[in-house]
């Protein structure tokens, strides 16, 4: 996106600072330059400076590409504002590479005018061969079109840190510190945080510290003396409700929110799992928090990590697992036991892109339909889903309300660009947040396993331990009431339909879907999950254009708002991108037959709002209301 | 631990306090009538309230047990009972759980899960019921099925090789692991009562005769008339003898075990003496493999070693982290890292 009309110049006697309303910088770099810890450091800076952000890292594929190589590039963006904003930035303003395969990765998302910062030093004849160019970029006419800045990044870091007792390998890791000093430099950034971040990271190796630390300082003064740049750049602070705040990750938010259900609940926290990108942050973070009472358990494989969830919930605890497609792919025989005993636990499902093994890396929405059918017979399960990096935190304390309450396995579900990008967190007081209330089966005069509370249809919890209340459960079906052995054909019908009505029921628990725009229109715009961002912003900008469209976004997916046959039927159309091949529209068509318009993309990468404002364009772009 | 507490006076239950209403449905003649009755009588020996005992089964006739069983029971899919009993274990360690399993169910669909479980040494008592062959499916080979066994999926036999459960064991790093025979009925109830007091994964393979698809598996050593020259009943500290009046022995010769007539020069003390507990898992992994007909197949515990338990180790880093860091404290974990104020 452009940098906004917000422009506006103001001199100073020293230097030239032009303010700017947004900027988006991408750092980009071999995996082992250390970009995303860059792009990290300047994230923080300008969040704690008061900016709006928001960020998307881009991993290589997990195993380390050949350094130097395009596969091998690593990048960070980071957009920060002095306004809300609900994306990472389609297109960066400022690029800065640290190598010739990264310029050749990422140069074709700059857009022409864009800011080009470039660290000369790597580009030798080796690396410009691995990058395959056949010749200099930095020599030819190839780059006239951007605001190429050349700065000898490498050989600047190694001179500040001739001094500092490392070893040529070790400064050279440095290097990514430096560069960050000059992006501080650039954007009127203090550097204290980043300084105390390196205090507290490298404490036990004290070299490692002030190397960073001095670096970065060289950096930003590079920017002072070096007179490359004609101006600075300033982004004021945002104007985001009043409150406190940090920036945290959508799985940091996660594993918050997991903890939070069970302070809420009052009950201790089990998450069995087993290693799977993007998940295992949950996993890292969880474990962490041992003196929370939390238990974390590595599981051998997915299907244990799922039934020791289960294994926990049946105890009467907050069961929980996570993972991603391949991982709920081999727990669904397990979840589907989960339905059929009818306990409360929590699959926090991180998506991918698949099938199969697919791009663990990369971010994708195409589970949807394996989270609701994945499984045998007929098997209903909740599912939320969070829209933003920092909604991970509400939604996933919903997951465990919604479970417990209704007696449920319930999905939260999410995808690698939540659980990896990051944006400014209103951090919520503990005594703020409402209770979890938990009941358990004690009385063994009326207790039968599969009685059912006649509002929600939720069979009570007995657990292990309580006298009096022995009783059998299994994934056999079970007879009503008393949830013995049953194959009355009749017993089977009405459990199954009880089961499906039970999580139907949930509907009259949840909120209802929001319309943000008018109530009715030409067009809605009817997004869940990631793509939140994209589908705001496109539908803002096209309504300051004039247009009647609307945005309402879905944050439980089973079941649906009991509003959102009403919402979508006031809408002459409605749109549902999705980063899949249109797995919502299939339901929405098929409950609501409606013909929705689709969007769909599975590159890996978010939508940009450009795509969807385009496809506004094209649906309704010619009842522009004068 | 309440699985310590001998209870006495109130919570004096009987064996019939442990049945279930529910009709038992396995074939008539079925060695899992055995089992179930001397569970069920071992049961108000633990001193364990019954609310506090939990029996999980996989999936196969084995697995229907909790179902006979009036204590907290859950049958949940195939193979999976270690997994949900490891869950269950780690959070509550007033539970005593048994996993019900069989060949197929925990060697083959379960086998990862059983590997696990008995290397953490979650403190679960493992009963392997091993009738080498797939009766609730009705007839296939197992995997302890004999190599070349002719069964409906294996119409011209096997070509599969057989695992021996208990070597499994050992080299899963199970710290108890015993064997016994479903028509014995005293040392099955001692093997169980053995196994069920053990702290840590105590794994009992159980010889069991499923009469309708593979009668008479054990019979050969099994049978009584031959059982005490077929089979050799392992006592700690006692050396190995065997035969009705025991009059043969087991002798090591290097790592090879050999049977030998005692008297005649050799004497009791020469033979290989029952050591339980040894650290060093060679000799319970010969145990393992040994086999009728080439020799008495060993009965009872081969191994029983003291290792600390999965769930207490957690429990223990639980502990560790609260007293070097405090009671977590949520509005301070929240504000973790750079925050910043909007007034
Ligand atoms: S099929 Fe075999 S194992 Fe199963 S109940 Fe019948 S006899 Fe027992």
């Amino acid at each position: 996106m452009s940098t906004g009309d917000g422009r506006r110049r103001s001199d100073s006697q020293l230097d030239q600072i032009e303010e700017l309303d947004r900027v988006t910088i991408r750092f980009a770099g071999d995996s082992g330059d250390g970009m995303q810890l860059a792009g990290l450091q300047f994230t923080n800076t300008s969040a704690v400076y008061g900016n709006d952000v928001s960020t998307i890292p881009d991993f290589p594929a997990e195993i380390r590409a050949p350094a130097g190589s395009i596969p091998g590039v690593s990048s960070f963006q980071v957009s920060f504002s002095s306004y809300d904003i609900h994306t990472p930035g389609d297109q960066p303003d400022v690029l800065v590479v640290m190598n010739p395969a990264a310029l050749k990765a990422h140069l074709g998302d700059l857009p022409k005018g864009g800011l080009l910062i470039v660290n000369t030093d790597e580009f030798t004849e080796p690396n410009l061969r691995k990058a395959l160019y056949a010749a200099n970029p930095l020599e030819d006419d190839s780059l006239t079109a951007y605001r190429v800045v050349k700065v000898p990044v490498g050989s600047m870091n190694a001179r500040a840190l001739a001094d500092s007792g490392l070893n040529t390998q070790q400064i050279d890791r440095s290097k990514n510190s430096f560069a960050l000093g000059l992006m501080f430099w650039l954007y009127e950034r203090p550097l204290d945080s980043t300084i105390r971040w390196f205090e507290e990271k490298f404490a036990r190796n004290p070299e490692v510290r002030d190397a960073n630390i001095t670096t970065l300082k060289a950096g930003h003064n590079f920017g002072d003396t070096a007179e490359l740049f004609p101006v600075r750049y300033h982004v004021a602070k945002a104007d985001l409700p009043p409150g406190r705040y940090r920036n945290i990750t959508g799985n940091a938010a996660t594993a918050l929110g997991f903890l939070t259900a069970s302070k809420l609940a009052d009950l201790p926290l089990f998450y069995g799992s087993y290693p799977i990108t993007p998940a295992s942050d949950i996993l890292h973070e969880l474990s962490r928090f041992k003196n929370f009472g939390v238990k974390t358990f590595q599981a051998e494989d997915e299907i244990a990590a799922m039934g020791s969830a289960i294994g926990a919930a049946f105890g009467g605890y907050l069961g929980l697992t996570g993972t991603s497609g391949p991982g709920l792919a081999l727990k669904s025989e397990a979840l589907g036991l989960a339905v059929m005993v009818e306990l409360p636990l929590v699959v926090a499902m991180i998506q991918r892109s698949g099938p199969s093994t697919g791009m663990p890396t990369k971010t994708d929405q195409a589970d949807l339909l394996q989270v609701l059918f994945g499984r045998n017979g007929e098997s209903p399960v909740a599912i939320v889903a969070p829209a933003t990096p920092s909604e991970c935190f509400k939604y996933a304390i919903e997951a465990f309300r919604l479970a417990l309450r209704h007696m449920t396995p319930t999905v939260f579900l999410s995808d690698g660009y939540l659980g990896t990008g990051s944006e400014p967190w209103r951090v919520p007081r503990v005594d703020e947040l409402p209770r979890i209330e938990v009941k358990f089966a004690k009385d063994p005069d009326t207790f039968n396993p599969y009685d059912r509370d006649p509002e929600t249809l939720a069979r009570p919890w007995a657990t292990p331990g309580t006298p009096g209340l022995e009783h059998r459960i299994g994934g056999l079906e079970k007879a009503d009431v008393t949830g013995n052995v049953s194959y009355d054909p009749d017993n089977h019908d009405k459990m199954t339909r009880f089961r499906a009505e039970k999580i139907a029921r949930i509907a009259n628990d949840i909120p209802d879907l929001e319309v943000v725009g008018d109530e009715s229109g030409d067009l809605l715009v009817l997004g869940w999950g990631s793509t939140y961002g994209a589908n705001l912003s496109a539908v803002l900008r096209a309504r300051e254009q004039g247009l009647a469209v609307s945005a309402a976004h879905l944050r439980y997916l089973n079941p649906f708002p009991s509003n959102l046959g009403d919402v979508i039927a006031r809408f002459d159309q409605v749109l549902i991108p999705e980063l899949n091949l249109g797995q919502l529209a299939m339901l929405i068509r098929s409950r609501f037959v409606v013909d929705a318009a689709t969007l769909n993309k599975v590159t890996g990468r978010p939508f940009l709002i450009a795509e969807v404002e385009a496809k506004i364009q094209e649906l309704v772009g010619s009842k522009v209301k004068v | 631990m309440t699985t310590e507490a001998a209870p006495e006076g109130p919570l004096a239950l009987q064996r019939k306090d442990f049945v279930t209403d529910q009709e038992v449905r396995w074939c008539p003649g079925c060695g899992d009538y055995s089992i179930l009755a001397q569970t069920q009588k071992l049961m108000p020996d633990l001193g364990v309230p019954r609310e506090n005992i939990v029996f999980i089964s996989g999936i196969g006739c084995n697995s229907r047990l909790p179902y006979y069983m009036n204590t907290y029971g859950f049958h949940s899919i195939h193979g999976r009972a270690p997994t949900i009993a490891t869950g269950l274990r780690v959070m509550n360690q007033d539970l005593k759980v048994f996993v019900i399993t069989g060949d197929g169910d925990g060697l083959s669909i379960g086998g990862n899960h059983l590997l696990h479980v008995m290397r953490r040494n979650v403190d679960i008592t493992i009963v392997l019921f091993n009738n080498r062959i797939y009766g609730l499916t009705k007839g296939q080979y197992s995997p302890t099925s004999e190599f070349g066994k002719r069964t409906k999926s294996s119409p011209m036999g096997a070509v599969d090789t057989p695992l021996h459960p208990l070597s499994v064991a050992i080299s899963a790093e199970a710290s108890f692991v015993a064997r016994s025979l479903d028509i014995d009925q005293k040392h099955l109830i001692a093997t169980l009562e053995r196994a069920a007091r053990h702290k840590g994964t105590s794994f009992v393979e159980v010889y069991q005769n499923c009469n309708v698809f593979n009668d008479g598996a054990f019979m050969e050593f099994a049978d009584k008339a031959v059982r005490a020259d077929r089979t050799v009943r392992l006592e700690h500290g006692q050396p190995m003898l065997f035969g009705k009046e025991r009059e043969k022995g087991i002798r090591l010769n290097g790592t090879t075990p050999e049977i030998v007539e005692v008297g005649n020069g050799v004497s009791e003390s020469d033979l290989w003496i029952h050591d339980e507990t040894s650290e060093d898992p060679v000799l319970s992994f010969i145990l393992s493999r040994m086999h009728w007909p080439d020799f008495p197949e060993p009965m009872g515990v081969i191994r029983a070693v003291e290792r600390p338990t999965y769930e207490s180790l957690v429990q223990q880093q639980v502990d560790e982290a609260i007293e070097q860091q405090g009671e977590g404290d949520l509005d301070a974990l929240f504000m973790e890292g750079d925050t910043w104020t909007v007034e």
